[in-house]
This record gives structure tokens, C-alpha cells and sequence, in this order.
């Protein structure tokens, strides 16, 4: 079987697991004990006027006809009205993911340029003092709750040390809106002054972001390359004279880099999640602050859009993972 | 085949005593129990004992982690937090894997339909990232340590749905289910007898490996609020109250968010111990 009928089996072996997301999120959103409409219209409204908010936003019909009117809108693109901020939940969605994925894409490229040779590193000099260091940060870095860290670091460098900016994304005028990351779009434009404040701005919150996915990439790595060392195919590269490097990187990473790219694809997905508590600690203006705010005010609407984005993200990325196995590993046949 | 296990249980027992990472795991994991337990003779003053007159003092021989925005003493309210964690971490693995063990047992023993069935709702579940599922349950359930421990174990028994249906799947050929089958033991007696107690260990060790991770996402369910509301001395709440005077106290988010890591660490410490013994080749997906 050829990679194109592989491709096209998994995308629609996604089509089940998407729909099996939207039931949950729906069932979810829908056991809320309060009422949205109630909550809207302020404690002082007639019944009347809460009527009318309920038949306006179709929460008086059946929640069969509720689900079945999502599906036939979300097929369109339509994730419905936000009855929080009355603007369509996709637009809403599009003003924050930016942030969200400019963030989450700056910590995991951090975490894998630092935690691929540091695994390595430690499963090379296993046992020895380099390796036992290693470990120790990798353990705390899967330890410790991401708000605390978020917090020591804002204590130490922003209140005490008075180094790193404040909180938020950038200080001054945003760039000229292109993609919405600031970064790209201050290359992009020409600006400077914004390339240098957006990076500033960056670097707390993607440390903070990137330690726990940092923690995850070295400990694979180290027990992927540790494997691979001890086969035979790298006893017979150093009978036949070979040393240290070439071994190394012509014949150990190559095989030992598999399991530690699924784990990169996998956090990515874990990031956009986990980049909630990181945004809320240092005001990052992603999607976090829109999530929680319409969890807290059971704006159901909101709340199913933005799990639906974040959740497709990670399953998406563990497609990707999936289908990069044939680039990397030529052994991988599709059958 | 009993026997047989014991012994490993044993031999591995012995490794996990030779390993310093698991000694010091097992030392820290006994001090925050012995804490949770003696609580009321070790923390010096009420967890919920406010005193205006003495709030956001800094760390003294008084008050040795400092005092809150109401003038309660840190020190004892993160002592009286232990029993909160340790609570919530045991309770929801214990639900999840009651729950999840029944079913992947179920469903790798009678195959089929139902094990397909099964294993799609588990799998439904396991492809939303974590906190974000954590949350969406947590928020539409309303926000307590309750509702916390329920929406934990909702995300949590699917991991011990599939290890169960795969130790199922691989006993259920073995000679002595086939011959309960065949003398007629009916399918919930052979799941009691034969194929429980012969999957029961590697459960225990992956929950017991769990722990940790339960703890951490608690704390962080009540930081962002749709946990343990004020004023229960939970971690992540406290945490989350010492935020907004960080500026004034910074002793107030700082020892919370310590007794965590610290929690957590210990528990991470001897799982890896445990999982370097078990299975030095498996390769950790976690």
C-alpha cells in the first residue's frame, strides 16, 4: 500500500474520533446545572426576556435538535454566537489562537533544540556526572506546577532583578497585523523596535512553558538513544573501527529519534492546552483568558469552539507525527 | 502463577531498597504522609484562623513560611493542604482505576463488539489534551474538590482501561482461563478468579506511578479557579490567592507552590525508580 491510500485511511480515520470530540464537548457544555439565558439576562429580568434569549439562541429545542444544529453550522464553519461578548465564537477564536500558537510554537522549537542533545548527552555519558545533573533537572522539570515556576520567574527577574519586561506581549504599538505573531509580522514589516520588544516579552513566558516539555524531550531521548546503543549494529560500527561521532550521528540518532519526535508531536498538542496557566500568569492575551472567562460564565457556545480548536490541534498533531514516521524511518511501510 | 509473582514482587521490592532515587522518593512521600496524618500536632496554629492585625508578616520564627492577606499562618495552612492532596490524588486513582480495570477486563476478555465499543469511548477520551477536559468538566460540574475528584477520574480511567484489556487479551488464550471457560465458570466468574488477580500488580504499579501527576493537575485545576475554592488551605488555591500579593508577600505563593513540587517530586522519583527496575527496555512513552 502506497503512502498517498495511507494518508488519505488516516485523515478519514479521523472523521469518527472528530465527531466522538464534538459529542463529548456537547454533552458537557449541555450538563451545566445553571441557565446560560438566565445568567444573560441579569438576575432582574422578566421571564419573558429570558424566554426570548432562550428561543434566540435555540435552547429551547430538544438537545438532539441542539446537537444536530451545531453539526450542520460547524460544517459551514459556523461556531456559533458567543453570548458573552455577542460576536461569533470563530472570529473571537481567530483574535486569540495567534498568541496561543506563536507562544506554544517558540516553547516546543526551544524544548527540542535544547532537550534532543541534552538526552543524548546524558545517554552518552550515562552514570557520570553529566548524566546524573541532567536527570536531576529532567525530574524536577516534570515536578514542577508550571504556575509556580511562571511565578518565581516573574518574582526574580521582572519584581526583583527588574530585567525582564512586564507582563503581556509586547510594550507599545503592536505590528502591522499580518499573521497575527508578532515576531514574524515585526520581520516581516521592518519594525525593529517591535521585533526586539516582542522577543523581550517572549522570554519568560515560553521558559516557563517550554521547562515541563524540556523535562519530557530529554528523558526520551536519553532512553531512546540508550537503547539503540546497546544493539548489535553499533557494536559492529565500532568493530570495524569507527569512533564517538560518526557512530553517533550516523548511526545511533538516526534510529534513536523516532520515539523522541512523538513525544515532540505530542507535547505540542499538551502546550497549547498547558499554555492556559502560562498565559494567565504572565497576561498573555491567547485564548486562554477567553476560555476561562466563558467557562466561568457558562457561555457554552465559546466554550465548545475553543475546546474544539485546541483539541483538533492535538489531534492533528498526532497525525502529523504519524505520517512523519515515513520520512524519517525508510524501514516504515504503509501496509 | 500465584507464586511466581510473588517472588517478582519480591526480587523487585529488593531493588527498589538497593536505588537511591527510590529511597529518597520513599522518604519524602512518607514525610507528606506523616504530615497529613499528624497535622493538628504539627502546624502550630488553625489553617482558617484569620488575624487581621498580623497579615502579610514575612517569614519569622513565629510564622515560618509568613502570613496570608487574612493573617493566617502559611505553615499551617500548607500542612492541613496535605491531607487535601493526598486525598484528592488517592481518591481519583482510586475511582479511575476501579472503573477503568472493570472495563478493559471486560472488554479484552469478551472481545468483539463490546471491546470495540469500549475501547472507542476510552479512546475519545484520551484524545483531548488533559487540563483542557479538566477544566471544561470541572467548570459545567461547579467548582469544588468534589467535582475536581469526579472530573479527574472521568480522564483518568482510560489509561488503566487499555493497560487492563491488554493484560486481559494476552490471558485470556492461557490454558487455565480456557479451562474455566470450558467447565463452564461463567464470564464474570473467570474475570473474579483468573484474570483479576493475574493483572492486579501491574495496575497497582501504574497507579501508584500516577500519583504524582493527579496531584499536579489538581493544584493546577484549583490555581486557574475551578478547583478548591477559599477558604479551604488547598495548594493550587493558595497559590492562586498569593498571586495577586506577589508584589507585597512573596513568601505567600511561594511556599504553597513549593509543598507541590516537592509532593510531586516524590512521587516522580520512585516511579522512575520503579519503572527502571520493571522494565529497564520499555521505552517511556510518558
Amino acid at each position: 500500500m502506497n503512502y498517498l491510500s495511507f494518508l488519505v485511511r488516516r485523515i478519514l480515520a479521523l472523521i469518527p474520533v472528530l465527531f466522538g470530540v464534538i459529542l463529548v464537548i456537547f454533552l458537557i457544555s449541555h450538563i451545566i446545572p445553571g441557565d446560560p439565558a438566565r445568567l444573560l439576562a441579569g438576575p432582574r429580568a422578566t421571564e419573558e426576556i429570558v424566554q426570548n434569549i432562550r428561543e434566540d439562541y435555540g435552547l429551547d429545542k430538544p438537545i438532539y435538535v441542539q446537537f444536530y444544529v451545531y453539526l450542520r453550522d460547524l460544517t459551514r464553519g459556523d461556531l456559533g454566537q458567543s453570548i458573552l461578548t455577542r460576536r461569533p465564537v470563530a472570529r473571537d477564536l481567530l483574535r486569540y489562537f495567534p498568541a496561543t500558537f506563536e507562544l506554544t510554537t517558540v516553547s516546543v522549537v526551544l524544548a527540542s533544540v535544547l532537550g534532543i542533545p541534552l538526552g543524548v548527552l546524558s545517554a552518552v555519558y550515562k552514570d557520570r556526572t553529566a548524566d546524573h545533573l541532567i536527570r536531576i533537572f529532567s525530574i524536577t522539570g516534570i515536578s514542577m506546577p508550571v504556575f509556580w515556576l511562571g511565578l518565581l520567574l516573574l518574582l526574580i527577574f521582572y519584581l526583583n532583578l527588574g530585567i525582564a519586561p512586564d507582563p503581556g506581549r509586547i510594550s507599545g504599538a503592536a505590528p502591522t497585523h499580518i499573521t497575527g505573531l508578532y515576531v514574524l509580522d515585526s520581520i516581516l514589516t521592518g519594525n525593529l523596535r517591535a521585533l526586539f520588544s516582542s522577543i523581550a516579552h517572549l522570554i519568560l513566558p515560553s521558559i516557563t512553558l517550554s521547562w515541563y516539555a524540556l523535562a519530557r524531550i530529554v528523558r526520551m531521548a536519553r532512553s531512546s538513544t540508550l537503547e539503540v546503543l546497546e544493539k548489535d549494529y553499533i557494536r559492529t560500527a565500532r568493530a570495524k573501527g569507527l569512533t564517538g561521532r560518526p557512530i553517533l550521528f550516523k548511526h545511533a540518532l538516526r534510529n534513536s529519534i523516532l520515539p523522541t519526535i512523538t513525544v515532540i508531536g505530542l507535547l505540542y498538542g499538551e502546550l497549547l492546552g498547558g499554555a492556559v496557566v502560562t498565559e494567565i500568569i504572565f497576561n498573555w492575551p491567547g485564548m486562554a483568558q477567553y476560555m476561562v472567562s466563558s467557562m466561568k460564565t457558562l457561555d457554552y457556545p465559546a466554550v465548545m469552539g475553543v475546546t474544539l480548536v485546541i483539541t483538533l490541534a492535538y489531534v492533528i498533531a498526532n497525525l502529523l507525527v504519524d505520517l512523519s514516521y515515513g520520512f524519517i524511518d525508510p524501514r516504515i511501510r504503509y501496509d | 502463577m500465584a507464586r511466581k509473582e510473588r517472588s517478582e514482587l519480591q526480587r523487585s521490592l529488593q531493588l527498589v531498597r538497593k536505588s537511591l532515587l527510590a529511597k529518597i522518593g520513599i522518604g519524602v512521600i512518607t514525610l507528606i504522609i506523616l504530615v497529613a496524618v499528624l497535622a493538628p500536632f504539627i502546624a502550630p496554629s488553625s489553617p482558617t484562623d484569620t488575624n487581621l492585625i498580623d497579615r502579610l508578616k514575612s517569614p519569622s520564627p513565629a510564622h515560618p513560611f509568613g502570613t496570608d492577606h487574612l493573617g493566617r499562618d502559611i505553615f499551617s495552612r500548607v500542612v492541613y493542604g496535605s491531607r487535601i492532596s493526598l486525598r484528592i490524588g488517592i481518591i481519583v486513582v482510586a475511582l479511575g482505576l476501579s472503573v477503568g480495570t472493570a472495563l478493559g477486563l471486560i472488554g479484552g476478555y469478551a472481545g468483539g463488539a463490546t471491546d470495540t465499543v469500549i475501547m472507542r469511548i476510552a479512546d475519545m477520551f484520551l484524545s483531548f489534551p488533559p487540563l483542557i477536559l479538566a477544566m471544561a468538566l470541572a467548570a459545567s460540574l461547579g467548582p469544588n474538590i468534589e467535582n475536581v475528584i469526579l472530573a479527574l477520574a472521568i480522564i483518568w480511567w482510560p489509561r488503566y482501561a487499555r493497560l487492563a484489556r491488554s493484560k486481559a487479551i494476552s490471558l485470556r488464550e492461557e490454558d487455565f482461563v480456557l479451562a474455566a471457560h470450558a467447565i463452564g465458570s461463567s464470564f464474570y466468574y473467570v474475570i473474579r478468579r483468573h484474570i483479576l488477580p493475574n493483572s492486579v500488580s501491574p495496575l497497582l504499579i501504574q497507579a501508584s506511578l500516577e500519583l504524582g501527576s493527579v496531584i499536579l493537575l489538581a493544584a493546577t485545576l484549583s490555581f486557574i479557579g475551578f478547583g478548591a475554592q477559599p477558604p479551604t488551605p488547598e495548594w493550587g488555591a493558595m497559590a492562586s490567592s498569593g498571586r495577586e500579593y506577589i508584589r507585597m508577600a512573596w513568601w505567600y505563593p511561594t511556599f504553597p507552590g513549593l509543598a507541590i513540587f516537592v509532593t510531586v517530586i516524590g512521587f516522580n522519583l520512585l516511579g522512575d525508580a520503579i519503572r527502571d527496575i520493571l522494565d529497564p527496555y520499555q521505552r517511556r512513552r510518558q
